[in-house]
């Protein structure tokens, strides 16, 4: 019941937002907030299997990128007038390039998926780390979607009935899709399916002799994982109006993994609050100074040696303390 | 022919580089179970340090011990500071910690160095080039490194098969625990293995410098290719470190020379140098993906 009342405070606090920046003339909040919607839910889909599948994904981003990509190669057909592979029509619709993306990038997960689970450890963590890598090179050398340079988006996919150019109105419709997508997560970490992947994690042997084919249930985690990631990309491309191959290097695969940790490994929303805190860090380091990726370095150390479970952990012991105190 | 047998040498020359920073990274892996990514930092800070010793004196030789030293003290400040915490860690807070040392190392060379390449002067004796074979013109510099490579791999093999330290080494990358359980101070062979490999990254960084712009990130640039190597030799193998190396330093190299070439013979010119350059670039992930299907702990691993 807590909990319920928590996330309702807390959707009203976002849903107020535009109206508070407004109010501010900080318009650079607004943006702030959006990607720190759309990098919570490409935390939370990679938390999914990291936290609590114990999978250790070092290439996340490839996922986002492919969901960045398939908006912004479907546009640029869609502006250009030729059809994709000589038939398939590029869009620009909102309603068919989200689902598009996120097929897409779930078609990717469960090829890449099914190779990279037949290994473990840390030969699973650099096997992932070389499908990304090969995906980067991949986009770097397709020079008809820009290359290097990326694709320009000309214009935010539109949905029926709305303006989406208005920075508002796109921040409400990626709130609206958080929403959702944390709903669902929730389901899914709570359902039979997720106790399955919790239980991989905590012990597949047992798992096997229980008689479930742990396999086949990484895989499926996997994939969504994977879809996760390509709807966020889908809407980061969206909010940027551009895709670039940089958007899966292997760099942003491990900010990635450093929002999950920050947040909290393998709770709800962990990911979400390593993604704030990450993204409001690094603006407010940059504003301060060049130097500033040494500052979030020390403090990224600091975390990782100093706290056990991020953010996440942080913020019960508090409330636990302040309880005590009330009593 | 003579264009292959020079992208051979090449190919030999970046295997042995990759060598020198594999044989400390998969030790570092397999003894003490950690993944170090701020390997590359070391390689930086070795190339930086040497470089601007030898730019200080104008002698290359006297910036060797500069870059060995500073790189072996940075690693050891690290292991003692931060890579000991993590030994009882699993892999994933590994990764974090050691990706943040990497952005404060690179952040701490644009303090002191800027960000602009520091360029290196060849010695003296190394320039321009010796005929080594009959129209084979090569520089003696890059024969230089595959010399002190292949050294290097001798004296490791003798340090590793032939030593008390060595036994003790092989031992532990077959089981930690038993070693430890035999009453070795374990935490003695750690330091003394993260220091060797520290010193091996900054002898290959220093060495990288008169080829390579001695520059911030150039530590990550080799570092993912030096991963590749450790993975595919097998975590812990010295002998996979120097063959995956090899291999994959003569295999990324021919592919760079000879793959646009071949593709714009079926292509227009400029799709097939974009295409060619990425499809090498893929080569070795593309390897590393073939290997770890086929054989899912590496070629040589230890203890399997």
């Amino acid at each position: 019941m807590r909990n319920r009342i928590l996330a309702l405070i807390l959707i009203l606090a976002l849903a107020a937002l535009p109206t508070i920046t407004q109010e501010l003339g900080e318009a650079s909040l607004l943006a702030l907030a959006t990607r720190i919607l759309i990098y919570g839910m490409a935390a939370a889909s990679l938390n999914f299997i990291l936290g609590y599948g114990g999978m250790v994904s070092f290439g996340h981003a490839a996922f986002f990128g492919i969901g960045a990509y398939v908006v912004g190669i479907l546009a640029s057909h869609h502006a250009s007038g030729e059809p994709l592979f000589g038939i398939v029509p590029g869009t620009d619709q909102m309603l068919l390039t989200l689902p598009l993306a996120v097929l897409v990038a779930g078609l990717f997960a469960a090829a890449i998926g099914a190779l990279s689970l037949r290994t473990g450890g840390v030969q699973f963590i650099m096997i992932t780390l070389a499908f990304a890598q090969m995906l980067f090179f991949l986009f770097v050398s397709l020079k008809a979607y820009g290359g290097e340079d990326g694709i320009i988006i000309r214009r935010t996919n539109a949905l029926p009935g709305l303006n989406m150019r208005d920075k508002a109105t796109f921040y409400y419709v990626v709130l609206a899709i958080t929403v959702l997508f944390f709903y669902g997560l929730r389901r899914l970490t709570q359902s039979s399916f997720g106790t399955v992947i919790s239980g991989i994690r905590q012990n597949e042997r047992r798992m096997a002799a229980v008689g479930i084919p742990a396999y086949r249930y990484k895989l499926y985690a996997f994939v969504l994982s994977g879809m996760g990631a390509g709807l966020a990309g889908a809407l980061m491309a969206n909010f940027l109006r551009f895709a670039s191959p940089d958007m899966m290097h292997w760099t942003k695969s491990g900010e990635l993994m450093i929002m999950v940790i920050l947040g909290g490994v393998g709770t709800l929303f962990g990911p979400f609050l390593g993604a704030a805190a990450f993204l409001i860090l690094e603006t407010f380091l940059a504003a301060w100074s060049e130097h500033w990726p040494f500052a979030l370095g020390l403090i990224l150390l600091v975390v990782v040696l100093g706290t056990r479970g991020g953010l996440a952990a942080l913020v019960q012991r508090i409330t636990a303390l302040v309880r005590r105190g009330v009593k | 022919m003579i264009l292959v047998l020079e992208q051979l040498l090449n190919g030999l020359q970046y295997g042995v580089m990759l060598f020198l920073l594999a044989a400390g990274l998969t030790l570092i892996f397999g003894i003490m179970g950690v993944i170090n990514l701020a390997h590359g930092s070391l390689y930086m800070v070795g190339a930086y340090a040497g470089t601007f010793v030898a730019a200080e004196t104008g002698s290359f030789w006297l910036g060797l011990p500069a870059a060995l030293g500073a790189a072996a003290l940075t690693g050891l400040a690290i292991e003692a500071l931060v890579i000991r915490k993590l030994y009882q860690r699993d892999h994933l807070d590994q990764v974090l910690a050691t990706f943040a040392l990497i952005l404060m190392f690179n952040q701490l060379i644009v303090m002191l160095f800027g960000r602009s390449p520091v360029f290196t002067l060849l010695p003296a004796a190394f320039e321009g080039s010796v005929e080594i074979l009959p129209g084979l013109y090569y520089p003696p510099y890059r024969l230089l490194i595959i010399g002190a490579g292949l050294l290097v791999a001798v004296g490791l093999y003798f340090l590793i098969n032939r030593t008390r330290i060595g036994m003790l080494v092989r031992a532990g990358s077959t089981n930690r625990d038993m070693v430890r359980a035999l009453g070795v101070d374990i935490r003695l062979l750690y330091t003394v293995v993260f220091g060797l490999g520290a010193l091996l990254a900054g002898l290959a960084g220093y060495m990288a410098g008169p080829i390579l712009a001695v520059q911030v990130g150039m530590g990550e640039q080799i570092l993912l290719a030096t991963f590749v190597v450790v993975v595919i030799g097998g975590v812990g193998s010295i002998r996979g470190a120097f063959v995956a190396g090899i291999g994959l330093g003569v295999i990324d190299t021919c592919l760079r020379a000879f793959l646009p070439g071949m593709l714009r013979t079926v292509m227009p010119a400029s799709e097939a140098d974009a295409l060619g350059v990425g499809i090498s670039s893929m080569g070795i992930y593309l390897l590393m993906a073939l290997v770890l299907l086929i054989r899912p702990k590496g070629l040589f691993a230890a203890g399997s």
